[in-house]
């Protein structure tokens, strides 16, 4: 009997419409633990470099964590992997939501799917019974409209519904996939959707998920919804509002937006407003919130309320989640009221709240400083927040200068050429990054900047403090009661690292310090995504209910994996390597781990190449970012040794350029 | 009908601006009802629903009550604050005419017990688990004429004859254990 996981994934050939349930092997279970850790041996053995994003051979995994389905509270995460058409490596977005523990219900933990399907379809998954439909009626809905449609449809108000809108269906790179109130945004996976010819994939299942050890498994419960009581009423002193508390940062509930809209940047991430902000905007903006904001809401199974209900006026109802709430704002140096009407029409459209408006504030720059004209906007109104609905309705229909633009920053730059790239300037990896400048490095935001394979550092921080303390008495409070740290040195760190002076940064925390914080910071977010933990509840926020104290136990009593912190671990070790290897074949390499080079102002090459060469060693990788021999054969990862080997991949060092063509050029 | 008795009546306020529909309550209902307990969970099995819809901005925790062999002739809707209840409204039976309080496998009818446990749990699980405290769990002191306990497995079999006739049930019982003897 399995534990926790139910062991059976369904694969969906979408070009012969075939479905098949399939037993996975436990032994995987034990190495990879499953989501994002299996999801990556899957694409490793499945997607060779070769594969293209949009060919029929890409996959397009939905996996649920371990241990969604389980009581273990905020555990509900949907990880869906595969390549991604803007970074051309692996993308692994996730969202929340009630769609994993349905199919785990279901009795599966992964839709695998492969091939393409001539026409629009969708799946229901109704325990047993699975079947592939006709969505051909379902064509340019939106993504909302299409759940509601197919609940419908199907007489089942209780299934889960995970869709696209038009941006996935007309390959838009950063199009979503959305699912009620949680949406899998990065990386462009809803184009992976649409290019398979899949619009929704519903789910209804009613089948029992067992744990291995029950009393000790609710036990582990019990203490963690303890936790969240004691941390919901006593918030972190001497942090802003939304990082004090745990869940996700709480945007739907704070009115905070005097901090970002003073200290994030507006337009195409160009402009800082020192002072922007005064009562008349508080109490305007106040208002907007108030009233367009119906109920705060939760993913399944947890007692946080990260997300909302949102109407504003004269629009249908949707749900929103943190910073989108002001992406779109800040964009087009408009207010929140348009932030949240525009997001209505983006989410039903089914559009990445952080890349979306960024895009279209680039389009806007280039067209004030003379690289586009007026010829590649005929008929787009005067105003501005009448430009960002132009261009967000031509973008999702790639129409004109929409299908450029459709193609994120980096490759619109390369189209339209003209000195389009230095306006492209605030991506990673090919990827549109939050807008924030900043003065001077951040030695431990450099590392995870550089490095993070999520390309996305909202994914990546967490746990360890984003700035020092002011005074020895508040170090001393913080530590005193965080037991959360791995090892007891991350205490002393914190307790000897001052705003300013000799212990200030950027060399302190020294080089190695810095790679400790950073590993230990990226090992929690790669265990909330095997297992489908909310980072919120976890590796997110500062002193969470779930760390690495607790998970080995939660997984020996609920999946029934003998489990300690060094396995769990070497675990997470061995598929965040895996993740690597994926993408070193795919010609990352060093060259590609930078933060945009305008991020701080002040930067410090030799430190910085210090930080990188430290954190290699430290991960087991060589000086071009290549997980070693030694490294891949300790974690039982030989069969990629040999195909490193294979294709030579030790002395191409250089890597592939991988810069030519995007997906949706080379097609033409 | 029984005396006259004094006897501690357990009730849940459900507080419906408080919920934040995360459906806590359903699953660890579930969990606890499972054999062994804990074991594992499904809310489909859940003796509390969840009606949901969150673009309608509707969010009605329900209890499981008695079993009913018939549906209603007719359907309520409440309207309360401009948002329009359906599925039964606030109906707590299990009925012919909808899905909730079921077993999904043997279709057999489900009811709240306020997780009657030994040794007692101190409050329905349901509630423990709601941290929001849309759920909150009373208890006082009522005089009441005392009902005959009626057993789980009485409601479970008054349904299966209402459906198949009590002739049907004995003969398939009396073949059950003939078979199970041999």
């Amino acid at each position: 009997m399995r534990y926790a996981e139910t062991g059976y994934n369904l694969e969906i050939d979408l070009t012969r419409g075939s479905i098949e349930r399939v037993a996975t092997d436990p032994r995987d279970t034990e190495l990879y633990l499953g989501g994002l850790g299996t999801n990556a041996k899957i694409l490793w053995e499945r997607v060779p470099p070769e594969v293209e994003p949009f060919s029929p051979d890409n996959l397009l995994i939905f996996s649920a964590g371990l241990l969604c389905g389980t009581p273990a509270p905020g555990c509900n995460r949907t990880i869906v992997s595969t390549v991604s058409p803007q970074t051309l490596l692996m993308a692994f977005s996730m969202m929340g939501g009630f769609w994993a523990p349905e199919l785990k219900y279901a009795g599966y933990d992964k839709v695998i799917f492969r091939g393409k399907s001539p026409d629009l379809v969708y799946l229901w998954i109704n325990n047993d019974k699975v079947e592939i439909r006709d969505a051909s009626h379902l064509k340019g809905k939106g993504s909302g409209e299409t759940a509601e449609l197919i609940r419908k449809e199907l007489k089942e108000p209780h299934a889960q519904v995970a869709s696209i809108g038009m941006a996935g269906e007309n390959r838009v790179y950063f199009a979503s996939i959305e699912q009620g109130r949680s949406s899998a945004s990065r990386g462009g996976i809803g184009a992976v959707m649409g290019d398979k010819g899949l619009k929704a994939i519903a789910v209804r299942g009613t089948k029992d998920i067992n744990v291995a050890r029950p009393a000790e498994f609710m036990a582990l419960c019990k203490e963690v919804l303890e936790y969240i009581k004691f941390r919901n009423e006593n918030p972190i002193p001497g942090v802003m509002p939304i990082l004090a508390g745990l869940g996700s940062p709480q945007e739907m509930k704070i009115h905070d937006e005097k901090w970002h809209t003073e200290n994030f940047m507006w337009g195409n991430s160009r402009v800082r407003r020192k002072g922007f902000w005064n009562d008349e905007i508080a109490k305007q903006w106040a208002e907007t919130l108030d009233s367009m904001r119906t109920r705060l809401i939760s993913c399944y199974n947890c007692p946080m309320k990260c997300g909302a209900t949102i109407t504003p006026p004269g629009l249908p109802t949707y749900m929103m989640k943190c910073f989108s709430k002001l992406t779109y704002t800040m964009a087009a140096y408009s207010d929140l009221a348009f932030g949240l009407e525009i997001a209505q029409r983006a989410t039903e459209y089914g559009v990445d709240g952080f890349s979306t408006p960024q895009v279209m504030a680039f389009a806007l720059e280039l067209y004030e400083n003379g690289i586009l004209t007026d010829d590649d906007f005929p008929g787009m109104p005067a105003d501005n927040e009448g430009r960002f609905y132009w261009l967000l309705d031509r973008i999702v229909r790639r129409e004109g200068i929409g299908d450029v633009l459709a193609n994120g920053t980096y490759w619109a730059a390369k189209q339209i050429g003209k000195g389009a790239e230095a306006f492209a300037h605030n991506n990673i990896k090919k990827h549109e990054q939050l807008p924030l400048k900043l003065s001077m490095l951040n030695p431990i935001y450099f590392l995870m900047y550089a490095t993070g394979e999520k390309i996305n550092i909202t994914q990546i921080e967490g746990q360890f403090p984003q700035a020092p303390f002011p005074t020895r008495e508040e170090r001393e409070a913080f530590v005193k009661d965080w037991f959360q740290v791995p090892d007891e040195k991350f205490k002393q760190i914190l307790l000897d690292w001052e705003p300013r002076g000799e212990k200030s940064m950027p060399y302190y925390p020294t080089v190695d310090m810095c790679c400790d914080i950073v590993d230990w910071q990226e090992r929690m977010h790669y265990i909330d995504d095997a297992l489908g933990m909310c980072a919120g509840l976890s590796s997110f926020p500062l002193k969470p209910p779930y760390h690495i104290h607790n998970y080995p136990k939660f997984i020996s009593a609920g999946a029934g994996i003998d489990m300690d912190e060094e396995t769990l671990t070497k675990a997470a070790k061995r598929y965040r390597t895996l993740i690597r290897a994926f993408n070193i074949g795919r010609g990352m390499r060093r060259k590609d781990d930078k933060p945009p080079e305008n991020h701080w102002k002040k930067r410090f090459p030799e430190l910085e190449k210090e930080l990188l060469d430290a954190y290699y060693k430290l991960k087991g990788w060589n000086e071009q970012g290549i997980p070693t021999k030694e490294t891949l054969l300790d974690l039982g990862l030989d069969y990629v040794f040999e195909e490193f080997e294979r294709r030579e991949i030790y002395s191409n060092s250089e890597g592939a350029p991988s810069e030519d063509a995007s997906p949706e050029t080379a097609k033409n | 009908m029984g005396e006259k008795k004094k006897k501690i009546v357990k009730s849940i306020t459900i507080d419906v601006e408080k919920c934040n529909g995360c459906r806590a309550c359903e699953m660890i209902c579930s969990a606890f009802h499972a054999t062994p307990q804990y074991s594992s969970n499904n809310p489909a099995r859940s003796r509390i629903r969840l009606i949901r819809d969150p673009l309608r901005d509707i969010y009605l925790p329900v209890y499981a009550g008695e079993y009913t062999p018939a549906e209603c002739m007719g359907r309520d809707k409440y309207v309360i604050d401009g948002k329009e209840y359906d599925e039964c409204g606030f109906c707590r039976a299990s009925c012919p005419s909808r899905d909730a309080f079921k077993e999904p496998d043997s279709k057999l009818p489900l009811k709240c017990d306020m997780c009657e446990d030994d040794p007692p749990q101190e409050k329905p699980l349901c509630v423990q688990w709601c941290l929001n405290d849309a759920l909150i769990y009373e208890e006082r002191e009522e005089e009441v004429e005392e009902d005959v306990k009626v057993e789980d497995v009485e409601v479970g079999l008054e349904s299966m004859i209402d459906k198949y006739g009590l002739e049907k049930v004995m003969d398939t019982i009396s073949r059950m254990a003939a078979a199970k003897r041999s």
